[in-house]
């Protein structure tokens, strides 16, 4: 699963580390590099994306509480899309109507055309959007195998009868299941601890199991919610390697995810939510330059000397 | 004293608890006077004896609790009208005998092969008559809860109340008194251990129920449904986002509850022939809820062991004690289990289990 144009020491710890203080020529310059070296290919196809999930006019009340306000972006096929914005923005709630945990008051959210907002849940997984989870939500007592696996059988068929009688093609699809789901450990780098109890593996690990377990449903959509939360510097610089590696794969990712290194390092387009509206959506050299973000939320988080802006607009 | 678990109940009154009665209380009800008996002699004597028979009797109870420990391992439900979803599978069982021209009172004239084939015959009509009763059930009493979110409270209360109206349908249909005795396959001594007979009925039981928890746990532990069940039965919500169809779910939980019971439904009927009577779920239920209980509910692996170990334990006491305290042994070793290990004997729940 290594990238054999990849550079060879790692692209994280150093360079994102210093990104913050680059201006916007070394950040392009940046970008062409770990592009270049991470993936070659994907540079032409994440510029002329189609669009592979249309967010339109989404608005979510809460009794009283307006969470989303008529917020409309789209996805492109191939990129990563970095959804931020202050706490209580929205950018949680934006995922749970993507991946169908709430229905949208008004507005629809479109994956290649169709809608998901009134799709049954367990249905929108086989349409192709599978996410991870903020606080994380993994089937404690199975294996982490076996968790990757209830993520195959998303794309799987047994009857009951098939399963009973254990039909060769229960077996044959329980067998690739599980090959599926051993690539997928070994692609995000746990396969050492596979068969261990999910509730076992280190916080890191589950962290990437929840990313295995998402790849394995075989989304069209890959939905990361704060995967960097909890993190040490060098676990997220490893996290964005993965993140980008998973869009070379073939993946459209949209994340979710408070810390700026992440999501300066690994997005190629940002959407700002605050108090449930878009307040900007560009390339992230734009974004942050933009007086309303800084004002909102972007310009005390990368300064960190002046955090009270954030603080002190939301 | 040979073990004949058939001897007739000596006051012929207690239809419920004659059907409990074990083999073994029968010598004891000669010289049992006293309200409490402390019978070590007894139970020394006859521990082989009531070893395999509470193995055989725990075997019943391992399976019907199995149904209840799997639906509450997916929906937190005590599924309290799973014992009409046995009687159910009883009385399939004793029309398919009805049906195949056993008649009450006389015993079959048939050459062995065809009598196993019959019961074979019973217990599938049985399994699928209790499994589909089962889903049914779900579909009309709990389904309709889901939807509109009731509180817990209104799923506990509807499984009482359709426990009562499943019976007293029975009773309607069927009248209040047991049907006959038809039995098809006597108990014979095959082989004794230590000097205690064990019959062929208590071979087949054990080793039948055994074989039908091995394809249990085999199917919920490494098949894609089962692992379904598992996911949904530790966390509903996510098992959903990755696919997981939860409503299917809870009705694949609810026809392999019945089909279990339709299954023990036979076992039952075989070694208790008069034993069809519509409220004849009740007790048998209650102890096999017990069973799941004490075992750890929710937990496949600890509704076996519980079952096996009230079966047995209940058989003891009855020694020990006295006949007409083999209840209260079964009850108060639930409580004293719970005292010390809250969560049953292998504790935790389906979502816990290891697969």
């Amino acid at each position: 699963m290594t990238d054999p144009t990849r550079l060879d020491g790692d692209p994280g710890e150093g360079i994102l580390s210093s990104l913050e203080h680059m201006d916007a020529g070394e950040r392009a310059e940046h970008d062409a590099a770990v592009a270049s070296s991470v993936a070659p290919t994907r540079v032409s196809t994440v510029a002329q994306g189609e669009t592979l999930l249309a967010v339109d006019g989404l608005t979510v009340r809460f009794g009283g509480l307006t969470a989303l306000d008529d917020v409309s972006f789209d996805v492109k096929r191939g990129e990563i899309l970095g959804l931020i914005g202050p706490n209580g923005a929205g950018k949680t709630t934006c995922f749970n109507i993507m991946t169908g945990v709430y229905r949208p008051t008004s507005g629809d959210i479109l994956l290649e055309g169709r809608s998901l907002s009134r799709m049954k849940r367990y249905r929108i997984i086989q349409e192709g959007v599978a996410r991870t989870f903020q606080n994380i939500r993994l089937f404690g007592a199975m294996t982490a195998l076996e968790n990757v696996v209830v993520g195959t059988d998303a794309r799987h068929r047994t009857s009951v009868p098939g399963a009973l009688l254990r039909l060769p093609r229960h077996h044959r699809e329980e067998k690739e299941g599980v090959e599926k789901a051993m690539a997928l450990l070994e692609f995000v780098g746990i396969a050492d601890r596979a068969a261990d109890k999910a509730t076992a593996l280190p916080y890191g690990y589950q962290r990437r199991l929840e990313i295995a377990r998402a790849l394995a449903t075989e989304p069209k959509l890959l939905c990361l919610d704060e995967p960097a939360a909890g993190f040490s510097a060098t676990e997220k610089d490893a996290l964005s390697e993965l993140i980008l590696k998973i869009r070379d794969d073939g993946y459209t990712v949209v994340i979710v995810e408070h810390d700026m290194r992440v999501v300066l390092g690994v997005t190629d387009r940002l959407v700002v939510l605050d108090f449930g509206r878009k307040i900007a959506d560009g390339h992230p050299d734009e974004v942050r330059r933009d007086p309303a973000v800084i004002s909102a939320y972007l310009g005390g988080a990368i300064d960190e000397a002046t955090p009270a802006v954030a603080e002190g607009d939301a | 004293m040979p073990a004949t678990p058939q001897a007739p109940d000596a006051s012929g009154e207690r239809v419920i608890a004659s059907v409990l009665d074990p083999a073994v209380l029968t010598p004891l009800v000669v010289h049992a006077q006293p309200w409490i008996n402390f019978d070590v002699g007894l139970l020394v004597d006859r521990f082989w004896a009531n070893t395999i028979n509470g193995l055989a009797y725990g075997s019943v109870y391992a399976l019907i609790a199995l149904g209840y420990t799997l639906v509450y391992g997916v929906l937190q439900l005590i599924n309290f009208a799973h014992s009409e979803i046995f009687v159910i599978g009883v009385f399939a069982t004793y029309l398919t005998f009805l049906g195949l021209g056993f008649q009450p009172g006389a015993l079959p004239n048939l050459p062995i092969a065809a009598i196993i084939l019959d019961l074979i015959l019973a217990g599938v009509v049985a399994m699928v008559v209790a499994g589909l009763a089962a889903v049914g059930l779900e579909r009309v009493a709990y389904r309709p809860l889901r939807r509109r979110n009731a509180p817990r409270l209104a799923f506990l209360i509807t499984a009482i109340g359709a426990s009562f109206a499943i019976q007293q349908v029975i009773r309607i249909w069927r009248g209040s008194n047991p049907e006959g005795t038809i039995r098809l396959l006597p108990p014979s001594p095959v082989f004794t251990i230590f000097g205690a007979p064990i019959t062929n009925l208590q071979i087949i039981i054990i080793l039948a129920s055994l074989a039908m928890f091995v394809v249990a746990d085999q199917f919920v532990n490494r098949s894609r449904l089962g692992r379904g069940i598992r996911a949904v039965a530790q966390d509903p919500a996510t098992a959903t986002l990755m696919g997981v169809n939860r409503e299917r779910v809870i009705m694949i939980t609810f026809a392999v509850g019945g089909i279990l019971a339709g299954a023990a439904a036979l076992f039952y009927l075989m070694t208790i022939p008069q034993g069809a009577v519509y409220n004849g779920g009740f007790l048998l239920g209650i102890k096999a809820f017990t069973a799941a209980v004490l075992g750890g509910i929710g937990n496949l692996r600890g509704a076996l062991l519980g079952g096996l170990i009230l079966g047995v334990a209940e058989n003891y006491g009855q020694s020990l004690f006295g006949g007409d305290w083999r209840d209260v042994v079964a009850f108060v070793l639930l409580v004293l289990v719970l005292m010390f290990r809250p969560t049953g004997i292998l504790g935790e729940s389906l979502a816990r289990s290891r697969a």
